[in-house]
């Protein structure tokens, strides 16, 4: 599918997604609470076949925090870009893990990183930063550790 | 002194922790293995023992300066990962490179990625038990890295390639040294079939050990050689060409078995695909600039870039969010390793706890690029 047909599908799909202009890749925006609908079409939807989900970023906007998600199809070779906001104080977004088994790493990292909850998550703990680390997210615009200095 | 070395859990199930310090991780990566006598019910690993942030500190350095840090991720790939640097910024800043400095970033790509394969290969025999080898393979890298460190200065973390094109010019010995070795390492490669492929023993601890499906392997976000062993098609260089690969002729190497074995033989044949890649750009590097003319200080345009590359150990990606300043507001390396150890315990699970060493061998691990 080109990008035209695939905005097309996607509208029909969740008629609340919108799309940025132009971006190199294919951009939408989507909902927290839609996500999870849209991930589930995304992969199992013969058309679409996004079965490659090769990129997962988190993004501290000071205002609100953005999950990245990047994914391709190995059978069409269409690729899309998936931006959900979440809320800065109290970041939560369903787990797309059963959908793509990545996510499971990925977001661990992103929940130790920036602190973002995915719910219904099966094994939902630190992964690189050290046992005991908890409540602190060292990737947020706003952590400061003057001992352990990571900004330069 | 069992206590001190693993602990049971409720099932009677024995825990024990490989790493973080041990040398079949190849660096300071830390699985703890779940055991039903031999047989593994489930592999964690715990990462993080050599994460320095790097995204992070990226978030303050220039575009010019963060370069230097990827050279320090998958340090096997440093020229790669340079590349892949490089890319991005030219793509947001709409830089055209010339085509010199084109042949010479791929020329240096596939000789990082023979260079790789070949250490690799060395580990990896020694992983199961073959000594020799090892030596082998370090007496062809040690040629690499010779021709390397004549050209860009330095033998591992190269810092070559820069927005626009690379740094210096080639140096004068570069085509002739790179063709004797090229010479020299063609018999190398039949050689090395001789002594480790064909070996029964070798087989017989490769062959159908640590199975991965095709659809496991894309569900998990494997690339590189480690997807390739089990038939998915994820070559960036033939899928999203860049620089001058749409203008080489080169196989993507494909294996189905899915087991270790299919990721060796994936590896081995990429370095007869790199000899070729090289072979037909070595006589051929157009004259011209190596660099071109670029702003002193470069600001990325508001918006967001992602560029991909194939690092010898698959799919690296770099995502940048810029604001329009001279730092990205927030990058991202999308880094094969990462993805590819997930499928560890998908890998593991069923099998004996003697066949997890050659799972991590044929995985290519470079924690440094795991852990970022």
């Amino acid at each position: 599918m080109d990008n035209e047909a695939l905005k097309t599908r996607l509208t029909e799909i969740l008629p609340a997604i919108t799309f940025e202009e132009g971006t190199a890749l294919l951009t939408a925006n989507v909902e927290a609470a839609a996500w999870l609908l849209l991930a589930k079409a995304l992969r199992n939807e013969a058309a679409l076949g996004f079965d490659y989900l090769f990129c997962v970023t988190c993004v501290d906007w000071k205002t609100h925090i953005g999950m990245v998600y990047h994914l391709e199809s190995t059978s069409h070779r269409h690729s899309i870009v998936i931006k959900v906001k979440l809320d800065h104080k109290k970041p939560e977004v369903e787990t797309v893990n059963h959908i793509w088994k990545t996510a499971e790493f990925h977001e661990r990292e992103a929940y130790e990183m920036f602190g973002v909850n995915f719910l219904n998550h099966p094994d939902l703990r630190l992964l690189i930063l050290p046992d005991g680390w908890e409540g602190r997210h060292p990737m947020r615009k706003d952590y400061d550790d003057p001992v352990n200095m990571i900004k330069l | 002194m069992l206590e001190h070395v693993a602990t049971t859990n409720a099932e009677g199930d024995l825990i024990i922790n490989v790493g973080p310090q041990h040398p079949a991780t190849h660096g300071v990566l830390h699985l703890v293995i779940t055991l039903n006598g031999e047989t593994i019910k489930k592999v964690e690993p715990h990462l993080g023992y050599i994460h320095r942030s790097i995204e992070k500190m990226c978030e303050s350095l220039t575009y010019r300066q963060f370069i230097y840090v990827t050279s320090r991720m998958d340090y096997l790939s440093a020229h790669i990962n340079n590349h892949c640097c490089a890319l991005v910024v030219e793509k947001g800043m709409q830089i055209e490179v010339p085509e010199r400095a084109q042949v010479i970033r791929v020329l240096m790509d596939e000789l990082t990625r023979i260079a790789s394969h070949e250490l690799w290969w060395g580990a990896m025999a020694m992983d199961i038990g073959a000594f020799t080898p090892f030596f082998h393979a370090f007496r062809e890298r040690e040629t690499i890295n010779d021709i390397m460190e004549e050209t860009c200065g330095a033998r591992l973390t190269m810092n070559y390639m820069v927005p626009g094109g690379v740094m210096v010019d080639i140096h004068p010995n570069f085509q002739k040294r790179v063709k004797d070795f090229i010479q020299l390492f063609k018999s190398k490669v039949n050689e090395y079939d001789e002594l480790v492929t064909g070996n029964i023993i070798f087989q017989s601890r490769m062959k159908d050990v640590g199975y991965l499906s095709k659809e496991d392997a894309i569900s998990f976000g494997c690339s590189g050689p480690t997807a390739r062993g089990s038939g998915v098609s994820c070559d960036v260089r033939k899928l999203y060409p860049y620089d001058v690969y749409d203008k080489v002729q080169f196989e993507e190497v494909l294996e189905t078995a899915g087991d270790s074995l299919a990721r060796y033989m994936v590896r081995i044949r990429e370095m007869k695909q790199s000899i070729s890649i090289i072979e037909q750009l070595i006589d051929n590097i157009p004259e011209g600039d190596f660099q071109a003319k670029t702003k002193a200080v470069i600001k990325l345009p508001k918006g967001e870039f992602y560029s991909r590359v194939e690092t010898a150990r698959g799919d690296f990606g770099i995502y940048i969010v810029s604001e329009g300043g001279t730092t990205p507001y927030r990058i991202k390396f999308r880094s094969p390793g990462f993805s590819n150890l997930s499928a560890l315990d998908q890998m593991a699970r069923g099998s004996k706890l003697g066949d997890l060493v050659a799972m991590m061998g044929t995985l290519d691990l470079v924690i440094p690029d795991i852990d970022r």
